[in-house]
């Protein structure tokens, strides 16, 4: 059985950055990811990122990726294994990781691990929601991104958060008409850049409505809008029709968190930070002491601070295996970048989110 | 209404609108960003300094436009695609927007296109006097329109007539 120093499950942002800094320290990473290539949700993104110059403003996501495996190669010193198309199926409470390739299964004893696994898209409820048709926000970039494949010709989104409203801006750019984005709360949740930049390009943006149904025969043809009131009770006599073929739900994300449930990790419900989150120290350490995790697994963010809890996570698993030089500093570092980054009214409900973690994110 | 809408309020609009003097004398950039969020490439694309620094990653960028000389580099460097460049001295009766432009085909200069507003309506024709897709504006395209001048604060988009 192999045993790496560290293994990050999940090559995105935060698993990326994980590898680095634990790299820098001197420690050898073993980094699994399932999907062909590695860089997570930035293979998709194509527009440029917000946030500040440290953590690649106005940089494309998708060009993200090379930049940081660009690091890797130059400063990992044969301590880096990328290992792709490989799905981490168990994490045992011993440790040991359960890994799956090309439907072979190899069984791995890491000293520290780090879980970057993400989020997965979050469903909603309406009859008609099991049409083709009817696809998550994530399925449609990755159709159109990742392999150019348009997912149909008029498009009903829901949801004006910012993955609304960056997926509308998508479509067009792909010549796919977007008939509306649709949001049920009264206010449109995303930046509101980006609602500015759909809405010259000619795409309504209605608050305060939502989806009754969606209909058709053996694929979506159209869908049933009404109007909410503040309570969000649906309006009645509000109903209209809309003729479409796609139906895109961009609802929210929650943390792929099952690994971290299979371990044992102690995990509380917290809707500010996207559903059930693992319990954490400032270190990015759960209540397993061989156990990190960073970015969306940990909390629903943005890849910035992704990046930059991958970078503690990778700082003190290394840390803990003994590779311990100027990590004081280097925390100081990272924390204050996190720090700015959720200082703002953007970063509110992560703020109170974390504040309300068990024990709060001083104590692991 | 922006927050309900996302079409920014006449109010809002005229707060960034740069002083009639100063549209005298040139080209300068329109900073239509209204809400606080943690982002400030804008700051650093500047090299006049005109963006003020932030004190916060978090501020709203304020923009000093007897600073702006209208070079437009900031542009392409807005993830937001909320800076403009606009030139009320272009000739007696037209004004020229520099906007960016993320879709393809991209337009050809002299092609006369529709002007369109922040509410994605038709406003003017516009015509295009050059296109900028430089290695430095990274795929953010800069599109030169000219458009009426009463139109210049309102024209932050265009349709291409002969479709697509
Ligand atoms: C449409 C959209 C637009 C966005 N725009 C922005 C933006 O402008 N700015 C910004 O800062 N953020 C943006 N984000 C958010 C950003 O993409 C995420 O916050 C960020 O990618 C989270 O990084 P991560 O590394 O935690 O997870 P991910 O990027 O999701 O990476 C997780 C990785 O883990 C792998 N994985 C999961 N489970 C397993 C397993 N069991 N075995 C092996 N591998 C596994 C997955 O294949 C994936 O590669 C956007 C997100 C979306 C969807
Ligand atoms: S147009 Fe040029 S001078 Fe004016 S703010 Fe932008 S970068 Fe600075
Ligand atoms: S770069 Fe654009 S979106 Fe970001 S703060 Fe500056 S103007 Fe606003």
């Amino acid at each position: 059985m192999k045993k790496p120093e560290i293994a990050i499950v999940g090559g995105g942002p935060a698993g990326l950055s994980a590898a680095l800094s634990a790299v820098r320290q001197g420690a050898q990473v073993m980094l699994i990811d399932r999907d062909p290539v590695l860089g997570g949700q930035l293979v998709k993104q194509t527009h440029m990122f917000f946030g500040s110059k440290k953590q690649y403003a106005a940089i494309r996501g998708i060009d993200i990726p090379q930049k940081l495996l660009a690091a890797l190669q130059e400063e990992g010193n044969g301590k880096f294994d990328p290992r792709v198309n490989t799905t981490v199926l168990g994490c045992y409470d011993d440790g040991v990781l359960l890994l799956e390739k090309e439907d072979r299964a190899e069984l791995i004893q890491p000293r520290k691990i780090i879980i970057a696994t993400g989020a997965a898209e979050k469903m909603l409820p309406f009859p008609g929601n099991d049409l083709p048709g009817v696809y998550g926000a994530g399925a449609v970039q990755t159709l159109m991104n990742v392999y150019g494949i348009k997912p149909g010709t008029r498009v009903l989104m829901i949801g004006a958060g910012n993955i609304g409203l960056i997926v509308s801006y998508q479509l067009l750019q792909a010549g796919v008409e977007v008939t509306a984005i649709i949001e049920g709360a009264p206010k449109i949740g995303g930046y509101l850049v980006h609602a500015t930049k759909v809405r010259r390009a000619g795409i309504p943006i209605l608050t305060s409505h939502t989806i009754k149904k969606a209909y058709g025969c053996d694929s979506v043809e159209g869908a049933v809008l009404c109007n909410l009131d503040e309570k969000w009770c649906a309006v009645p006599g509000t109903e209209q029709s809309l003729a479409v073929d796609v139906i895109c739900l961009a609802v929210g994300l929650t943390p792929q968190t099952e690994l971290l449930w299979q371990a044992g990790c102690e995990q509380q419900y917290l809707p500010e930070l996207g559903g059930y989150v693992p319990l954490r120290s400032e270190k990015m350490q759960t209540s397993l002491s061989h156990l990190f995790v960073a970015g969306d697994a940990a909390c629903i963010e943005e890849a910035g601070s992704a990046m930059v809890e991958g970078k503690i996570a990778g700082l003190f698993a290394a840390a803990d295996l003994g590779y311990a030089e100027n990590v004081e500093a280097l925390n100081e570092t990272f924390s204050r970048e996190l720090e700015e980054l959720r200082s703002g009214p953007a970063g509110a409900k992560i703020r109170q989110g974390l504040s309300r973690l068990k024990g709060g994110a001083q104590v692991c | 209404m922006l927050e309900k809408t996302g079409v920014p309020d006449a109010d809002q609009i005229k707060k960034i609108t740069p002083s009639p003097g100063r549209l005298k004398k040139g080209p300068v950039a329109v900073v239509e960003c209204f809400q606080s969020i943690p982002c400030d490439p804008c700051r650093y694309a500047c090299r006049q300094e005109a963006i003020k620094e932030f004190k916060d990653i978090n501020d709203l960028p304020v923009i000093d436009h007897d600073l702006c000389n209208g070079c437009g580099s900031c542009i392409s460097k807005c993830p937001g695609l909320a800076i403009f460049v606009i030139d009320d001295t272009y000739s007696e009766k037209e004004g020229l927007v520099k906007l960016p432009y993320e879709y393809l085909p991209l337009p050809r200069p002299e092609e006369e296109e529709n002007g369109i507003d922040t509410e994605g309506w038709e406003v003017c024709s516009a015509r295009v006097v050059k296109v900028q897709n430089a290695k430095v504006l990274d795929r953010t395209p800069v599109v030169w329109l000219t458009v009426p001048r009463e139109h210049l604060m309102k024209v932050r988009n265009f349709l291409r007539k002969g479709g697509a």
